[in-house]
């Protein structure tokens, strides 16, 4: 598969000074690649550098070492820059603070305008977008009478409308409800199964992350776990030292092979849990 | 409370007027604010009056709307009504108590500011009811257009008012918000002296601007992802054009303040 976002040897510090990066390092060496239509976790605690990463993505920063590759675009190519972004569009985690139209359609429409779109074009993708993440009927609504699910949808389909090949969300369900977050998690998962969007997604939920193809858990600017779900999670106790939680249904398992119940590591759900365990219990039977 | 604020409130509609240029609209609105002040005498205010009355049926937001609107200035249109009536001399003496006289003029001159103020405020809320803000401020932008040869930056203008004008709402909302935590905390907005009261709002504003400073920085950042540059090249997916309709309206509203003039002419001046 084509890697769509390359990471090569790549390291940022907010500060610099004449020998290079002080010793404050948020990303660290870091060599990453995703590749086109993936659906990737990002874990972490506070301070991680999960934003920072994210803004390397887009070009907003530009590593100090190392190289960041976006469709074989280097970051650090100022004339491309707008190519990156309209490429990699970002969702925010406050949903106020992305939103820069009285009105939700118009607000659809910021994105494709600045890219100069014709007007008859940019109607047909702001209502495509906007049907696409169900907010439809909500277009000529003020944002501010929207649920913050709502919003974070409103400004989903405001990247869309850009026609991006991947979306990055940095924690876009920390300040939503668990209905909103539902929502804003079902939208997402739609938009990369039908139009193949990448989607990177940071969220502090594992509930979330359990979800995606791959996850990616970082500490102090480096990557420590990565792979799919279930690989991950079974390394509880790297990610309990991180600081990270682990699903519950696998820290419910972990506790039971403890105390000698015979089930399988990788379980990440409830559901899968009580189909074993009553397996088990009709076994002795 | 403060969120009844009505600054930039559009109200949904297909009617001839949301239907209208905004620009034309823009155009009529600053036009009548002048016409308003021309009027000299009681026949060409009731033709202010007439023309007011006609847009806003045919606009069809309810008139309890324009009632609305009205409501925080009762105070202001009192206020003035009263001091003309006790303090503009001239006409007909018609009272006379101790220092206080009532004349003629005075009632007539303190009618005709409070029917002025009340007109002023309808006018500019049929604007504001019937035009969505982004076609507002994409109409005050072109219109400004001119102004780009004196290097001023326009399009900065209209996007600062959107803004401004996308985050009232919010920021009314943090208001109140931060009221409550302070108030959860002992504060008391309601009791004491005027500097008291004024005292207990300094740790609702600083964060206030602490947020509003976050929120900047965020939403620039945010605007920057979608590649906003600035004015240049950018295009708009609601397009202006003028229809006929909208020169029929801009004739029928130019005859209106042709008969403003000429009713002034002819029936000479009250006040
Ligand atoms: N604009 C900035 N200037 C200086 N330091 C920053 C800036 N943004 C983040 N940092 C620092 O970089 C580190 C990583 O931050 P961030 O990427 O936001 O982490 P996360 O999103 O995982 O919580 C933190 O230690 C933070 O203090
Ligand atoms: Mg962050």
């Amino acid at each position: 598969m084509k890697n769509f976002i390359e990471f090569d040897g790549v390291s940022f510090a907010y500060e610099e000074n004449e020998e290079g990066l002080t010793a404050e390092t948020v990303i660290e060496n870091m060599n990453l690649k995703i590749g086109k239509g993936d659906f990737v976790a990002v874990l972490g605690h506070n301070g991680c550098g999960k934003s920072t990463l994210a803004k390397l993505c887009n070009a907003i920063l530009v590593p100090q070492q190392g190289k960041v590759y976006i469709d074989g675009i280097d970051t650090a190519d100022e004339d491309r820059l707008y190519d990156i972004r309209q490429r990699v569009g970002m969702v925010f985690q406050n949903p106020d603070n992305q939103i820069v139209a009285t009105i939700v359609e118009d607000d659809v429409a910021f994105g494709p305008e600045n890219l100069g779109v014709e007007p008859s074009e940019i109607r047909k993708r702001v209502d495509e977008a906007l049907k696409n993440v169900g907010m439809y009927e909500f277009r000529s609504f003020e944002p501010h009478k929207l649920s913050g699910g709502q919003k974070q949808r409103v400004a989903i389909a405001g990247i869309i409308a850009m026609q991006p090949d991947c979306i990055v969300l940095d924690e876009p369900t920390a300040m939503l409800d668990p209905r909103g977050r539902r929502e804003v998690m079902a939208t997402v998962k739609r938009l990369n199964k039908e139009y193949g969007i990448t989607v990177i997604f940071i969220t502090h939920y594992m509930d979330e992350a359990v979800k995606a193809d791959r996850v990616i858990v970082m500490d102090k600017g480096k990557i420590v776990l990565d792979g799919k779900p279930k690989e991950v999670f079974v390394n509880i106790d790297t990610l309990k030292k991180i600081g990270l939680d682990v699903p519950e249904a696998t820290e419910l398992t972990h506790l039971l092979i403890e105390k000698g119940v015979n089930l399988p590591e990788d379980i990440l759900d409830i559901d899968e849990l009580y189909s074993y365990i009553i397996n088990l219990t009709e076994e002795k039977n | 409370m403060i969120s009844d604020i009505t600054i930039g409130q559009y109200y949904k509609g297909d009617s001839f007027v949301h239907k209208m240029d905004p620009r034309i609209k823009i155009l009529i609105t600053v036009l009548f604010l002048v016409m308003i002040f021309m009027c000299k005498n009681f026949l060409s205010l009731l033709l202010t009056g007439v023309i007011v009355a006609v847009s806003i049926l045919a606009s069809r937001v309810p008139f309890r709307m324009f009632l609305k609107s009205l409501k925080p200035i009762i105070p202001i249109v009192l206020f003035t009504a009263v001091i003309n009536i006790f303090y503009i001399g001239g006409g007909k003496e018609l009272l006379s108590l101790g220092f206080i006289t009532v004349t003629s003029k005075g009632i007539f001159t303190a009618v005709f500011m409070a029917v002025r103020i009340v007109l002023l405020i309808m006018s500019s809320s049929i604007l504001t009811y019937t035009t969505v803000p982004t076609m507002l401020t994409d109409a005050i932008e072109k219109l400004l257009s001119p102004l780009k040869i004196f290097h001023i930056q326009v399009h900065t203008l209209a996007m600062m008012m959107t803004l401004a004008l996308r985050f009232i709402p919010t920021l009314i909302e943090e208001i109140e918000r931060i009221m409550n935590a302070q108030k959860a905390r002992g504060a008391d907005f309601e009791n004491g002296s005027l500097t008291e009261r004024a005292k207990a709002l300094v740790p609702v504003l600083i964060p206030l601007f602490v947020s509003a400073f976050r929120r900047a920085y965020e939403l620039a950042f945010a605007m920057n992802c979608r590649c906003y540059t600035g004015g240049e090249g950018r295009t708009r997916m609601k397009q202006m054009k003028l229809k006929a309709s909208d020169f029929i309206a801009f004739a029928v509203f130019i005859a209106g303040f042709i008969g403003v003039i000429m009713i002034n002419k002819i029936f000479g001046v009250v006040i």
